[in-house]
């Protein structure tokens, strides 16, 4: 038999109804991968074995009473937690030294739901300080390290559930994408994530960075297993205003998926100088791998897709700006005494914040200032209009959009470090996603000469999630890509 | 696009942000050339388009204004950095010297 650690989700969640192996056993199998990796990787800013373990001990006790036949459907799973979801009683400090003692009296609506459905929590995982930044260099709690190569980057935000999940320190874990922070460290680290329709999945407990274009995603080995968490994450919340009451397919995906007439566009703007050579042609060929599926394939325009930078690097930050306002030394995080208050602002913000977020909330404080707003707020607001209306006009003619995920495999730790606008450039492909609302999923579609994994995503209309599970699906029913593990060391 | 260091002290007193001399002038560079790059949203012509305000498919809901439960005062204060009696305390917020 397979490590523990190997197994999906699936396979995990069938060993454990089967009493092939215990939560218990299954949970200090990670417990111990986890302290044999955790000092090359730090994919980790909290670990919490202890309530694991507990949590771990409950559903054995559940999983052995023959007489319960409502177990619920991930009893005694193993899963990790991007650091900016609250879990009631763990503490979560966004990568923030500003909340690095924050203990949340709740948990979020997404994380609840897979407490309730019986998930084991390892702990929680390292990102850019308020999910700000594309590398997870922006933590204040170091740098998470890319398990194929560790002198490379995760990506980020979510890269330390990137990095866990590519490890084998987590079956899943739950990321976030704001801009392309599950779906780029997902791309990078060789595993599947997957961000749903903006209003899918509750944003309730999420530590908030940019409202508009925040969502709750995961990330996982395969898109079968990432199905199964979705269907039980996503659906209306009253707590979340932003929440859609629409049903959620309740989706199990089988081996017979069949793709046979699914309409693939691509987008010739996704295929821009500059792009690694071995990226687009292996996402080139996982195009063709669909054609061989059944699926129907050909090219669309998404005209717009040269401003989604300016664009989000503009919406972006004025969110920040005013979502992190609450942080200011009166009822939660950290506080720098001063005998004045605005002083205590002033300095409380200085000194809590790293660079990225400041620069972040200037922008945005200078895009929003008297005088600017329309030049800069304004006019983005506008060109988000037509960048959605692009994908609107496309989604006439094809069911999803295949792309690259980012115009390159993980860069160097430090190699953007100097210039930020060069980071922001990084992020290309992945922003019109968020800014037009839709969902999207990437999956690992082949390497480089580096031995680095190279991502697609595929993209889909409103609330079609299903469409582009089941396309993934089909893919890796078909390939072995997502099935390649790293070899730490 | 060139931000002076005032336009930057000015910004960072909007925003409730001390910053050292060093971090002033790294901004001062840095959001000059990001704003240089944003600076491309100009050319497009967006007079007759409406702008994207809302990323809800539908109205905003209201609801029913029901007491519900929510967390204990004790809860919440638990994060506080001060806290007296269930309160948040906070240096003074009006200056007691100048009061007529």
């Amino acid at each position: 038999m397979a490590a523990l650690t190997d197994l999906t989700l699936t396979e995990t969640v069938k060993g454990l109804r089967t009493g092939e192996f215990s939560s218990m056993e299954l949970t200090q199998a990670y417990l111990e991968r986890i302290d044999q990796l955790e000092p090359k990787l730090h994919a980790f800013i909290s670990l919490t074995p202890d309530k694991a373990l507990a949590q771990a001990k409950a559903a054995d006790k559940r999983l052995k009473s023959a007489g319960d036949k409502q177990l619920p459907p991930l009893l005694g799973l193993p899963i990790a937690v991007k650091d900016v979801l609250s879990v009631e009683g763990i503490r979560a400090t966004s990568g923030s030294r500003i909340l690095e003692n924050f203990i949340p009296p709740f948990s979020a609506t997404a994380v609840q739901r897979l407490l309730d459905a019986g998930v084991v929590i390892l702990g929680k995982t390292n990102t850019d300080e308020f999910a700000m930044g594309s590398s997870t260099e922006n933590s204040a709690f170091g740098t998470t390290h890319n398990p194929w190569n560790l002198e490379r980057v995760p990506g980020g935000s979510s890269g330390g559930s990137a990095a866990a999940v590519a490890a084998r320190l987590a079956p899943v874990a739950l990321g976030t994408d704001t801009g392309g922070s599950v779906r780029q460290p997902a791309s990078f680290c060789g595993v599947t994530g997957f961000k749903p329709t903006y209003g899918r999945i509750s944003r309730y407990g999420l530590i908030a960075y940019g409202s508009s274009l925040d969502s709750v995603g995961a990330l996982g080995r395969s898109a079968q297993d990432l199905a199964e968490l979705f269907s039980i994450m996503a659906g209306f919340d009253k707590l979340d205003a932003t929440s859609m009451d629409l049903p959620v397919p309740d989706m199990h995906l089988n081996a017979d998926v069949d793709i046979k007439g699914l309409r693939v566009g691509v987008p010739e703007e996704y295929f821009i100088k500059g792009i690694q050579t071995e990226v687009e042609e292996a996402v080139r060929a996982a195009v063709s791998e669909l054609e061989n599926l059944g699926a129907q394939v050909r090219q669309v325009s998404l005209p717009h897709t040269e401003y989604a930078v300016p664009v989000y690097y503009i919406i972006a930050p004025a969110e920040a700006s005013a979502n992190l306002a609450r942080f200011d030394g009166v009822r939660y995080g950290l506080r720098v005494e001063s005998e004045d208050i605005i002083d205590m602002f002033k300095e409380t913000r200085g000194s809590g914040f790293g660079s990225e977020v400041k620069r972040r909330i200037m922008l945005g404080t200078y895009a929003l200032s008297a005088g600017y707003y329309d030049a800069y707020y304004g006019q983005a607001q506008k060109v988000r209009a037509l960048i959605k209306r692009d994908f609107e006009q496309a989604f006439e003619q094809v069911d999803v959009i295949a792309a690259p995920v980012a115009p390159t495999t993980a860069f160097t730790i430090g190699e953007h470090s100097g210039d930020p606008l060069s980071m922001y450039l990084e992020d290309v492909f992945t922003l019109p996603a968020n800014l037009a609302g839709i969902p999207g999923i990437a999956f690992p579609v082949g390497f480089d000469s580096d031995n680095l994994p190279i991502g697609m995503q595929l993209m889909g209309s409103h609330f079609q999630e299903e469409t582009l599970f089941r396309a993934a699906h089909a893919y890796q029913s078909a390939s072995d890509w997502h099935t390649k593990a790293p070899a730490v060391g | 696009m060139n931000l002076t260091i005032q336009e930057v002290e000015r910004i960072a007193d909007l925003a409730r942000l001390h910053l050292t001399d060093e971090e002033k002038e790294r901004f001062r560079e840095q959001l000059s050339s990001i704003l240089g790059h944003v600076a491309k949203l100009q050319d497009l012509d967006t007079a007759e388009i409406q702008p994207l305000t809302s990323m809800s498919l539908e109205c905003t809901r209201l609801r029913e204004d029901q007491p519900g439960e929510s967390l204990s005062p004790e809860e919440l204060l638990n994060n506080a950095p001060d806290a007296i009696k269930q309160q948040f305390r906070v240096p003074p917020v009006l200056d007691t010297d100048n009061h007529s």
